[in-house]
């Protein structure tokens, strides 16, 4: 697989990010070097592996349905770049999705 | 987008059918959220409801409250799907301000429930299943106010990481009755799990729907638009019925359904594009590595299937059963656990199960559907409901007075015993038959050209007399007797 302007594009767009487009073609050369470099490990047989999903051999971990308080408002309010005091305050978003 | 609807004619919309698939989210009704401690109550003051995990702080962990996994096997069970003994959970990344992690925690590839069904009853008495596709568990977002504030939207978290199960059925659905009769179906059934309050206006039920149309007969389904936000029955309806008409119009005028996200408005019963497929978003799934996979033993299943509360498809039948009560009877009688739960003490207080059916049924439920709110058990208790059966039975009251004057005069004032209240309303019916044969010579004198008619074999005209002899008695006499006597007292006369 070959990563191209396009596909930097639309990564840029999914995290929200701008890409300055002098920054495009050394970010280009940096993504398929990341990809071939990925693509060494193509050459084992990995078909009767299962993927890795989880580094611990742990299932079930539960909590029970109790109530407990750790955070307060004004804690939970004071690191918000912006807020009233009540609620956080974001840019206006109109499109609810 | 908002189109004309032009009047195409009724035969043009027949050669068409309508293919809908709903998805359905209810909020749980556990104490906490799906992976933190912090209360999952609705109505609290905004960001009060708040926990590390639910502000997505960096280093916070989710821990699974093991209370949402047994209210979503109970839903599974309840439908007939099968419970996967392996599950896992999946990211679903977007960017939203109400979702302060850019993900939220579902099920993707391996839900909880899968492949099960939901029986529909319809109005002429027909049944349908609607097979279900899947049941998930996932966390609700934070809400978003836009309107408060000049620059800026407002954002609440109170609702974030609150537990939902989400209910997929498969595109079964064939008519907005259907539609309305199958989300009124897994209403019924949440609140008789008691897992959810189905409340529909404060959002712990929600409802979107996938719609198509296609010819009829053809095995392909239409491109489909889904409809979000619909927030009551009704609204389900009209959405459905209005899209259909959309979809039929555009068709038949050869222009292609673009596969799009629409907004449903309520005010104006129409539908417009929120999101359109290029502006679709990429949820670029992947499995949730903070939360371990789990597991569900033989033991803890075949437990919850042991301690499901009876559903009302049992129910109905019950009662068909044990109470020789009509479908019809049972089905109305089942439609809201509440109701049925007081019919239920009703008839430990009786065994006159027919007049105590048609007492919920008549008085009961349309007090009911005029005061949504009210708790009838408060008003007026089972055993009082009892005694005043005993009271008809016994020839002492009779049922148009408990109707018409009993029943509203007692669940205006809570309270108040019931023969106090016969005494107050005046409504024993005079067993002195001198005074009921005193309203009888008073009504038949008062027609005598219709005496002459029953003479002439018109029978009819007895109700005339018997409606004529309960105004004069104020309707405190027994139906039964009174026929009687009026019947002698016409022959009488021949």
């Amino acid at each position: 697989m070959n990563i191209d302007n396009e596909t930097i594009a639309k990564m840029a767009h999914l995290a929200r990010l701008d890409v300055n487009p002098n920054e495009q073609a050394s970010l280009l050369k940096d993504m398929n070097n990341i990809l071939h470099f990925m693509e060494k490990l193509n050459e084992l047989d990995t078909s009767t592996v299962e993927p890795l999903i989880y580094l611990t051999d742990e299932v079930n971990v539960f909590r029970e349905d109790e109530v407990q308080t750790e955070v307060s408002p004004a804690d939970a309010l004071k690191n918000a770049p912006m807020q009233d005091g009540t609620y956080f305050q974001v840019a206006k978003v109109i499109d609810k999705g | 987008m908002k189109t004309e609807q032009k009047t195409l004619s009724q035969e043009v919309f027949e050669k068409y059918e309508l293919v809908v698939g709903l998805e359905i989210h209810a909020q749980l009704s556990t104490a906490t959220k799906i992976f933190s401690s912090d209360s999952a109550a609705f109505g609290a003051a905004p960001n009060h409801h708040i926990s590390l995990v639910s502000l997505g702080l960096p280093g916070s962990l989710p821990k699974l409250n093991k209370k949402v996994v047994t209210f979503a096997i109970k839903m599974g069970l309840a439908t007939n799907c099968t419970i996967n003994r392996v599950n896992r959970f999946d990211r679903k990344n977007y960017f939203y301000a109400d979702l302060p992690k850019g993900y939220q925690i579902t099920q993707d590839e391996m839900p909880i429930c899968q492949r099960g069904y939901v029986a529909i009853t319809l109005k002429d008495g027909s049944e349908r299943k609607i097979r279900l596709n899947r049941i998930h568990m996932e966390e609700d977002a934070g809400k978003s106010i836009h309107d408060r504030d000049q620059r800026s939207s407002l954002i609440d978290l109170n609702r974030a990481g609150v537990p939902l199960i989400e209910i997929v059925s498969e595109p079964d659905i064939r008519s907005a009755e259907e539609a309305a009769a199958y989300l009124s179906e897994v209403r019924k059934l949440v609140r008789y799990l008691d897992i959810c309050d189905g409340n529909m206006e404060e959002g712990s039920l929600r409802c979107d729907a996938n719609i198509s149309v296609r010819l009829k007969g053809d095995t392909e389904y239409g491109s489909r638009c889904e409809v979000k936000n619909l927030n009551s029955i009704r609204n389900l309806q009209r959405a459905v019925n209005y899209e259909f008409k959309r979809q039929v119009q555009l068709i038949e005028e050869g222009i292609k359904i673009e596969q799009n996200t629409l907004n449903f408005d309520a005010a104006t019963g129409v539908t417009s594009v929120l999101r359109s497929k290029e502006m679709a978003y990429d949820y670029r799934y992947f499995p949730e590595p903070d939360l371990p996979p789990l597991t569900l033993s033989e033991e803890l299943i075949q437990q919850i299937k042991d301690e499901l509360p009876e559903l009302p498809e049992q129910r109905v039948k019950r009662y068909r059963e044990s109470f020789a009560l009509s479908e019809y009877d049972a089905q109305l009688l089942t439609s809201d656990k509440a109701v049925s739960d007081y019919f239920q003490e009703v008839v430990n207080h009786t065994s006159n199960y027919k007049a105590a059916a048609n007492f919920i049924n008549g008085p009961v439920q349309s007090y009911l559907n005029e005061n949504p709110a009210e708790n009838i058990k408060m008003k007026l208790p089972a055993e009082s409901v009892a005694l005043i059966i005993s009271l008809v039975d016994d020839g002492k009251i009779n049922n148009t007075a408990v109707t018409q004057q009993l029943f509203p005069a007692l669940v205006k004032n809570p309270g108040v015993d019931v023969l106090d209240m016969v005494q107050e309303l005046n409504l024993l019916i005079d067993t002195d038959s001198d005074g009921l044969l005193k309203y009888i010579d008073q009504a038949v004198s008062m027609y005598p050209d219709k005496v002459t008619e029953y003479h002439k074999g018109k029978k009819g005209v007895l109700g005339l007399f018997m409606g004529e002899v309960m105004k004069l008695s104020k309707g405190k006499i027994d139906p039964k007797t009174a026929n009687k006597l009026i019947v002698e007292k016409l022959d009488l006369l021949k």
